[in-house]
């Protein structure tokens, strides 16, 4: 039967304040689709948000700052809600009258009214009053926060709807749907499919080839092949990386005082063969958390440990060592709380979180598992190899066989002559002795001897080659632990040198506790527990990373923060379901993201209509497929995708492709290392955007302008931005512009074909469909538009062409190529093409 | 673009406050309450702590921050202390020092007084002391309300000029210009709301310069098109302004009209809103196009204009340019212009490099200063100035009565405001004899910048956005105050 929402309610009249509420404030504001009519209360969706948000500064779980010896936060404590606080009690379970907190929310005297004045909060809404007065009605029920139980296998929502996917997705989703009064939209077209799962699933367009083989392919399964080859492309681990880099804070400098480079480039090409080798979640969490803790551990898991030294360091000499090394411990932790807990534990490290269980102990028994490296907290000196080569130890040494036997055969090399000229030294001094003594002024004759002097040459000359080839071997900086441990405290308000109470490695103690049963905890007790299925947060925080990067917003839309502050999920049995799937498959990253593209919700289009956009303007119930700007990388790697430019070379170190001049030299310092930019030529300079070398202090403005985050603290999700500096951007970035007249070039160097059949062409690789008539017909006149324009003025004409061409185009084509660039160049500028719909 | 916008939510919303009135009605009659009270019941808003627009009227529209990266010392320039002379090569007392922290590089070394070589002289109607190395500043010192007991958290520069730009250490937070175009919005179709303008060069201290970042004027967790557009001194003073070679305007226009033309259609097509915005910003785009060059083409400034902001201003990047430049934009309503002149870190050799520094900045401040007052515009423009922290009263280095140098020190600095409705010709806060520790006003960066943003009518508490779980604001949650002796 249809599982409609009003027929199985019996609150009829006492919910009818609800139903109005819940429709419009609930579409209204968008974000709080959560508020739904005609419900029993649900603590977790209803009440929490509003004790959190209005309540908890003063009355919630820090100790600290609380007032009146009332906390709402736990009802079974002694100054909790139930408890008797002078003949007044907060809530009195079905009696409205004689609960406290009630008449506080609702008075009209100022003294008594809550949350008061001076806490800047505002009074309670009239859906919040309304909310709270049927929960205090209905018992006044407390539940455990809803991302603090396990997730719970869910029986799948009935739903009438053999019209559409009959997958888990579909049915979570449609069942909303029908409750809402709202019908999916139909299909998205195979140009449209074929388009967005490739920019979803390898971050690059289809080429004109891939889209005519998909759409002439007739068999059953076209679609999913398709999924599969693009599953199994070496790009998709590309693409999945850059979130999870993002995520991590992965960056080329430091971050601090000079900036200086580092190399975490071996880490990054780590994170991108694992997505391409589809390495479980779970061991793709443990290495990073733990991958130097393994019994031998493999160069993997090294390299992957390496997660624990992505945060901001300073150079030595500015701050005090004690302080840069507590720093670092701090932003290791936040982390990863951040990655792999979905929380914002940091706010403890002061106070005791204010809205989230996360008390300062919790905090500092997390820190404790983080606060033994064995290294420097601060960059060494300038000098040397390591400050060359971006290097802080520890580290390993990543070289390719052919480095290795290079670096020895330099090795054996300046042994010998080392010790050639360590014989003649011996040989000489012997000598000398010989010859002083018979040397009457008792004055060694100091010997000169010109083989030592050719030799002493040869070794300046071999070191210099050897630090050459050692300059090009990767290396890698890892996560090590001291051999003893240092003991961790309390910090009080989170000040390196106000130490407190003496804290053990432990977890938060609102979520399971660790099955380790060591007095010492390690680390790899702790990545152990993190992926434990009964970790209510790790496959939830996860899985809802995965759909945001398919439909643009989490089933939990704050993808940062799954505490009391934090969204709640729009869909919090599909986000239950999705995570034990994902736990039971072996935390298989392809098979998730393949449920997902594979659903019916996936693949609608995503036309909106007004009336859908009214009800839903986010999109959060999914009535229709996505649609949004893609992320700068997107958007770079696809201009260069289309013009043939992009050089699809995997790995290696970071790249420098041109950009404006001056931007590090405005901010840099005298001796910051680099300083200067200096962009890479030729091939180089068109790697995909994944391999950008990122200055945290100026990070690439073509990535920055499209709302790349500086990587100085980790990032779950970026700003989707719609600015004039990003117009100016796809307007006059040279390299687009470049890249325009490639794709220009090699229109005209397709014989024989007609304006119109050209235009095809470019419009299809650009935007991957077809043009109508009337488009084809605005373009042409475009075309002739712009011939028009370089006819008259050739000289224009010949600048573009030399600037952005070169030579070898024949005078007569020159105004031709100038037209057909901006042609295609403006092509590069539509919505849809920096868009995926 | 924000999808929480409260405005729009307000209708429904008043509707139900139409329907729970009544109850509350039916509630207090019955509780034998009239109806006069019911009808005085204050109207709450939305139920968003975040307000944005104005909460009060405001005293400014617009702000120049003047921000002295590296940290001028406040004992050469402002904070008078006539007596120190006689402590030269004197340990400073422990009484004074109090085992406070200091940095890395003097950490462990003997603390000896170096008093200031310069000369101070009574100025303005009130006799305010200024140091003989701003002669022009002194002689508009009536404008001037100097602030001695400013004071931050942070001991090293990069933590401290993040604390004082977003009001906090850590990185990540929105500066103080993004907050104003988040809260206040845009005056101006033409230009962003906020720009930066940082020098190119500087006088003095050309070696041991201080690095900026690109998040002193971000956007932190504010949607990016609240970043501050920093201009460039050389090339595109806005990055990728300049059409491609051989693209002209004409040019420009047909493509433009082109992709509006097929953006229109896909919007027809797709129903998407955000193509409505894309055109709108491609629009923008072109407008900035022809703004920003007029913005930056000062051929039209007068002879007697140039003479005021002094001889550098011919110079691109220039402090001096920098502060002609702020004055246009303030005149084309940009609502926060911040400038960064490095070049004040003077660990050694601090008398002749702060000369250098004192010239780059003093006749440029005062000639903004009274360009504006001259264009009337002073009054609604709040100026402030001020770097990261303040100097060591202990010098570093081989210390002698004309070279030494000083270290960090966050206990005390000096800043000052000047227009937007500050009381001028005064100083506020006294430090102690040693210029070492605040005996009297203490000013935290926190509430220096809940005092900016109170001259421009927001409440610093109001003014938030949801972030990581909290109600982020620029001055932090330990409670800054505005500084309410200093408003006129």
């Amino acid at each position: 039967m249809l599982g409609g929402v009003f027929d199985s309610r019996n609150h009829a009249m006492q919910t009818l304040v609800r139903i109005f509420v819940g429709f419009t404030i609930g579409t209204l504001l968008g974000g709080s689709v959560e508020l739904r009519a005609a419900d029993a209360i649900d603590f977790s969706r209803d009440i929490s948000p509003i004790l959190s948000k209005k309540c908890f500064q003063c009355h919630g779980p820090d100790e600290g700052h609380r007032k009146g010896d009332l906390r709402l936060d736990k009802p079974d404590a002694l100054d909790g809600p139930f408890a008797d606080h002078d003949g007044y009690q907060a809530i009195v379970p079905g009696n409205l009258e004689k609960s406290d907190l009630w008449y506080r929310v609702t008075t009209d005297d100022e003294d008594d009214l809550m949350p008061p004045e001076k806490s800047n909060l505002a009074a309670l809404t009239d859906n919040e009053k309304a909310l709270i007065k049927q929960w205090i009605e209905e018992g006044g029920k407390y539940d455990t926060f809803w991302a603090f139980i396990p997730p719970a296998r869910r029986d799948l929502p009935v739903v009438d709807s053999e019209r559409w996917g009959q997958s888990a997705i579909d049915r979570f989703i449609m069942d909303r749907l029908i409750r809402e009064g709202l019908t999916p939209n139909p299909r998205a077209d195979r140009r449209t499919l074929i388009r967005r799962l490739s920019l979803d699933l390898t971050g690059l367009p289809p080429t004109r080839e891939e889209i005519q083989a998909f759409l002439e392919d007739t068999s059953d399964t076209a679609y999913e092949d398709l999924v599969d080859r693009l599953l199994g492309s070496p790009r998709y681990g590309e693409h999945m990386a850059k979130y999870w880099l993002d995520l991590v804070r992965f960056a080329d400098t430091n971050g601090l005082h000079h900036d200086h480079y580092r190399d975490m480039s071996p880490y990054r090409e780590w994170v991108i063969r694992a997505f391409n080798e589809n390495l479980g979640y779970d061991d793709f969490s443990s290495y990073q958390i733990a991958g130097d803790l393994y019994e031998s551990p493999s160069t993997d898991q090294l390299v992957a440990s390496g997660f624990n030294r992505l945060h901001l360091v300073i150079d030595v000499g500015t701050a005090l060592p004690e302080e840069s090394y507590t720093r670092n411990v701090m932003d290791r932790v936040t982390a990863f709380g951040t990655a792999f807990m979905g929380l914002s534990v940091q706010c403890a490290s002061c106070h005791d979180h204010k809205f989230d269980p996360v008390t300062m102990k919790d905090f500092y028994q997390l820190f404790a598992f983080f606060n033994n490296f064995d290294g420097e907290p601060e960059t060494g000196g300038r000098n040397g190899l390591d400050f060359k080569r971006g290097l802080q130890k520890p580290y390993i040494e990543l070289p390719s066989p052919q480095q290795s036997a290079q670096l020895e055969a330099y090795d054996q090399e300046i042994q010998s002559v080392e010790s050639k000229i360590k014989d003649r030294e011996e040989t000489l001094a012997q000598a000398a002795e010989k010859t002083e003594q018979a040397n009457e002024d008792g004055k060694p004759k100091k010997q000169t001897d010109p083989d030592i002097e050719t030799w002493k040459k040869e070794l300046d000359r071999l070191k210099k080659e050897r630090d050459e080839v050692q300059m090009a071997v990767p290396a890698a900086l890892v996560m090590k632990e001291r051999e003893e441990i240092r003991p961790a405290y309390m910090l009080k308000r989170g000040n390196y040198d106000q130490l407190g109470d003496v804290v053990q490695r432990d977890t938060p103690g609102f979520l399971p506790p660790m099955k380790s049963g060591a007095e010492h905890k390690t680390r790899r007790d702790l990545a152990r527990w993190v992926v434990d299925p009964s970790n209510p947060l790790t496959a939830r925080v996860a899985v809802n990373r995965f759909w945001q990067q398919c439909f643009g917003i989490g089933l939990v839309k704050t993808s940062e923060d799954f505490g009391a502050q934090g969204e709640r999920p729009s869909h919090a049995g599909l986000l239950d379901y999705l995570a034990m799937q994902f736990i039971e498959s072996g935390w298989d990253i392809k098979q998730l993201m393949r449920t997902i593209v594979l659903s019916e919700t996936y693949r609608q289009s995503s036309v909106i209509t007004p009336g859908k956009r009214a009800k839903d303007p986010e999109n959060r119930l999914l009535a229709r497929g996505a649609r949004f700007r893609m992320d700068s990388e997107m958007i770079r790697d696809h201009v260069l995708m289309v013009s043939g430019l992009l050089n699809l070379e995997i790995g290696g170190k970071s790249v420098k492709p041109p950009q404006p001049a001056k931007l590090w030299e405005i901010v840099a310092m005298p001796y910051s290392y680099p300083r200067v930019y200096e962009p890479d030529q030729g091939k180089k300079a068109y790697r995909r955007s994944v391999y950008t070398f990122w200055k945290r202090a100026l990070p690439p403005p073509q990535m920055s302008i499209f709302d790349a985050p500086t990587r100085e603290a980790c990032i779950a999700r970026r700003e989707r931005t719609n600015t004039p500096l990003q117009a100016l951007l796809m307007m006059n970035e040279p390299e687009y512009f470049r890249a325009a007249a490639a794709t220009a070039r090699q229109l005209l160097s397709r014989n024989g074909l007609s304006d119109q059949e050209r235009i095809q062409v470019a419009y299809e690789s650009i935007t991957s469909r077809q043009p109508g008539s009337r488009t084809t017909e605005t373009l042409k006149q475009a075309l002739d538009g712009f011939r028009q324009l370089y006819a008259q003025d050739n000289e224009s004409a010949s600048t573009l062409i030399a600037h952005y061409v070169g030579d070898g185009v024949e005078d007569v084509q020159v105004g031709e190529l100038a037209a057909w660039t901006m042609l295609t160049h403006s092509l590069f500028n539509l919505d849809i093409v920096k868009t995926r719909q | 673009m924000n999808p929480l916008n409260p405005l729009s939510s307000l209708h429904p919303v008043h509707q139900l406050e139409t329907l729970q009135t009544r109850r509350r009605f039916l509630k207090f009659s019955a509780m034998g309450l009239g109806a006069a009270v019911f009808g005085s019941m204050p109207v709450k808003g939305s139920g968003l702590t975040t307000v944005r627009g104005t909460h009060f009227t405001p005293k400014a529209k617009r702000v120049i921050f003047l921000f002295m990266a590296g940290a001028p010392s406040q004992l050469d320039l402002f904070d008078y202390k006539p007596d120190l002379h006689k402590q030269f090569n004197q340990p400073l007392p422990k009484s004074v020092s109090m085992g406070q922290r200091v940095t890395a590089m003097t950490k462990g070394r003997d603390q000896i007084v170096a008093p200031s070589m310069f000369s101070f002289s009574p100025r303005g109607r009130n006799g305010v002391y200024m140091s003989e190395l701003l002669p022009h500043l002194s002689n508009v010192v009536d404008d001037l309300c100097i602030i001695k007991s400013t004071h931050t958290d942070a001991i090293n520069h990069d933590p401290a000029k993040t604390m004082f730009c977003t009001g906090s250490q850590i990185p990540g937070k929105a500066s103080m210009g993004s907050w104003l175009s988040y809260g206040l919005g845009s005056m101006n179709k033409n230009l962003p709301d906020f720009m930066v303008l940082n020098s190119a060069f500087w006088t003095g201290g050309t070696g041991n310069v201080q690095a900026l970042y690109s998040r002193l004027w971000g956007s932190g967790f504010l949607p990016s098109k609240h970043q501050g557009v920093s201009l460039q001194p050389e090339g595109d003073p806005v990055l990728f302004l300049s059409n491609p070679n051989g693209v002209n305007r004409e040019g420009r226009r047909k493509m433009l009209d082109l992709v509006t033309q097929l953006n229109q259609q896909h919007l027809e097509e797709l129903g998407d809103p955000e193509i409505q915005t894309t055109i709108a910003q491609q629009e923008m785009a072109f407008r900035m196009q022809a703004s920003v060059p007029e913005l930056t083409d000062l051929s039209g400034e007068p002879d007697h204009i140039l003479d005021l902001y002094g001889p550098e201003v011919k110079k691109s990047g220039s402090f001096a340019r920098n502060c002609l430049l702020a004055r246009r934009m303030i005149e084309r309503d940009v609502r926060f212009v911040q400038l960064f002149h490095r070049g004040w870190d003077h660990h050694v050799g601090l008398p002749k490099k702060i000369r250098g520094q004192a010239f780059d900045v003093d006749q440029p401040c005062a000639a903004l200063i009274s360009d504006l007052k001259n264009r009337g515009l002073l009054d609604e423009t709040l100026i402030v100035f001020g770097g990261e922290f303040g100097r060591t009263t202990f010098g570093q280095g081989n210390i002698q009565r004309d070279n030494y140098g000083r270290d960090h020190h966050p206990r005390c600095f000096t800043t000052w405001m000047a227009g937007g409705g500050i009381k001028g010709g005064m100083t506020y806060g006294q430090t102690d004899d040693f210029s070492y520790n605040i005996v009297e006003n203490p000013v935290h960066v926190n509430d220096f910048n809940a005092t900016v943003l109170n001259q421009l009518g927001i409440d610093h508490q109001k003014l938030t956005f949801p972030f990581l779980g909290l109600e982020q604001r620029l001055t932090g949650v330990t409670g800054a105050k505005v500084v309410k002796d200093i408003i006129a």
